[in-house]
């Protein structure tokens, strides 16, 4: 009995982070399409409910009733695990998200590697479904995403380490903490506009968006996909941008912590501030989606390997002497 | 201590299940799945002794890296003929006796190596482990690695950069006419080397590409 209400506790906590992070995600493909539209000077989706905020249900409802085609020649175990995999892994990251200094699920001592491994499992799913699919176009859109996610994974990498040599702990917690004197974009900015820039090619959006580029690959690693298992690869993939919107804002945006150390900012719930500083960057991810083009293949593997790749390395060097030099380094 | 034990079973039971399937599946790619669920399984396994960096750094390491790698080059084997031979065929049976002789000859190694450890005695002792429990485990492992065995790790790291040069210079091959892009070249450009004024006459044209 006592393991069981063990259970139901931690699934209790679990049902309450992720029904939010679901809602949030549907919302946050609405904000997507306004934001998209309002730069295009469109009105974008506002029928549906105020302000159109229910467009994403009335999607995801349109989904749940399409058919799903599994295509005859797939490896049909892979092709539907794939969306599975994606769905999952984008939302067994926020186990270890910190809200406050108590709200956390799983308050762990590797908590920025295991954000790190699970954003660099994100490319199985995409894998899996290009393969099994067994056509020409997802396949051509699996093997570039697998080639563009693992070199951007380690520039992002690279960058963590940076913020580690600042703060001396693994934990998410303690890296929010470090910030309370000043937040890590200012000392770090370079590197926050190279981990950005990396946040978008590792979630494969615009202007890195060449596993599922239209003109060219119908839609890359999804083209045989349809309806729920469409919807699952949509849900996911938004989960991840999410998700490394708040890894941005835990990294270098002071996480939970409010903006001024002052008496009426403190008294708002970090949680509030965290969702902000989320919001602030998932704008930014769709101003850029919807201002720049799309680059060339083997452009983006150039920016990735060489350009940011030595330039954090550079970077990791530069913090690491500056700290060892003003004796700044955190030795606990 | 009931649910340690569960979890530990259940990994270990996967991880065992999933390496006999790399090599009995017939399919390649299925193989390198399996390898992956393996890798997963392992470091759910390092993380439920407390080896929860090495845990990680499996994950990203082998998983995120190293079995992405392997899928990349095994998703390019011709689906048709993605049929493991080695169960499969008549033609390819008499490679299992050399099979089964190098992997008894390294099982035997692997049991001379294991037989002939010699452990310190105070290892036994928890109290007097190299293990500090008041340090996390990370911090633990990069006070030995960075001290006791600097010299090891740093020779590790030249061998693994000597190794990554190696296979570029083998595979590097210099192509001649390729057109490469010099974007310094692109951005420098000004509008008086790009753009030029022509008188078009009646009846002539000009001759714009030379």
């Amino acid at each position: 009995m006592e393991y069981l209400s063990i259970v139901f506790q931690e699934v209790y906590k679990i049902l309450f982070l992720l029904v939010p992070v679901l809602v949030s995600v549907a919302m946050i493909v609405w904000l997507d399409r306004r934001v998209w539209a309002f730069v295009q000077k469109r009105q974008g989706p506002n029928v549906v409910g105020p302000f159109g905020l229910l467009q994403s249900l009335a999607d995801a409802l349109k989904y749940i009733f399409k058919e799903i085609i599994i295509p005859s020649s797939s490896n049909k175990v892979i092709f539907i695990l794939a969306p599975i995999v994606t769905m999952t892994l984008a939302l067994i990251a926020w186990a270890v998200i910190p809200f406050s200094a108590t709200q956390v699920l799983a308050d762990i001592n590797v908590g920025i590697l295991y954000l790190f491994a699970v954003s660099s499992l994100g490319v199985y799913g995409i894998i899996m479904g290009g393969w099994a699919s067994n056509s020409k176009y997802p396949f051509l859109g699996a093997i570039r995403s697998a080639a563009q996610m693992v070199s951007y994974e380690v520039s992002i990498g690279v960058i963590i380490i940076n913020v580690l040599l600042c703060v001396g702990s693994l934990n998410l917690n303690d890296i929010v903490i470090a910030q309370q004197k000043m937040w890590f974009v200012i000392p770090l900015f370079p590197m926050f506009v190279i981990f950005f820039i990396s946040a978008l090619a590792e979630t494969n959006r615009p202007p890195f968006d060449l596993p599922e580029a239209e003109a060219e690959l119908v839609a890359g690693y999804q083209t045989e996909y349809s309806g729920m298992m469409y919807a699952m690869f949509w849900l996911g993939e938004y989960a991840n941008i999410l998700l490394m919107c708040a890894m941005g804002a835990i990294l270098f945006l002071g996480g939970w912590m409010s903006p001024i150390d002052v008496y009426p900012f403190t008294l708002v719930p970090g949680a509030i501030w965290l969702i902000l500083k989320i919001l602030l960057l998932f704008i930014l991810f769709a101003l850029v989606k919807a201002i720049v083009p799309r680059y060339r293949y083997d452009q983006l593997m150039r920016l990735g390997w060489k350009v940011f790749l030595p330039l954090s390395l550079i970077w990791v060097v530069l913090t690491a002497s500056y700290l060892f030099y003003f004796n700044l380094l955190p030795v606990n | 201590m009931i649910a340690h034990a569960i979890f530990f079973y259940t990994f270990s039971i996967i991880a065992v299940v999933s390496a006999i399937m790399v090599t009995a599946s017939k399919n390649t790619v299925h193989s390198v799945f399996f390898l992956i669920l393996d890798f997963i399984s392992i470091s759910c396994l390092f993380i439920m002794i407390g080896a929860e960096f090495l845990g990680m750094i499996m994950l990203i390491v082998y998983v995120g890296a190293v079995a992405v790698l392997f899928l990349f080059v095994v998703m390019m084997l011709n689906v048709a003929q993605q049929k493991n031979q080695w169960f499969a065929g008549q033609s390819t049976s008499k490679h299992i006796p050399v099979g089964l002789i190098i992997s008894t000859l390294i099982f035997f190694e692997i049991i001379i190596v294991i037989g002939g450890w010699k452990y310190k005695p105070e290892i036994f002792d928890i109290n007097n482990s190299l293990v500090n429990t008041s340090v996390s485990n990370t911090h633990s492992l990069g006070q030995i690695l960075y001290t006791d065995y600097i010299h090891v790790f740093q020779i590790s790291g030249m061998i693994l950069l000597v190794a990554m040069i190696g296979a570029i210079v083998l595979t590097f091959r210099q192509r001649s006419g390729v057109k490469r892009q010099s974007y310094i070249k692109q951005i420098s450009r000004e509008r008086v080397e790009g753009v030029e004024v022509l008188e078009v006459q009646s009846n002539k044209g000009v001759k714009i590409d030379d």
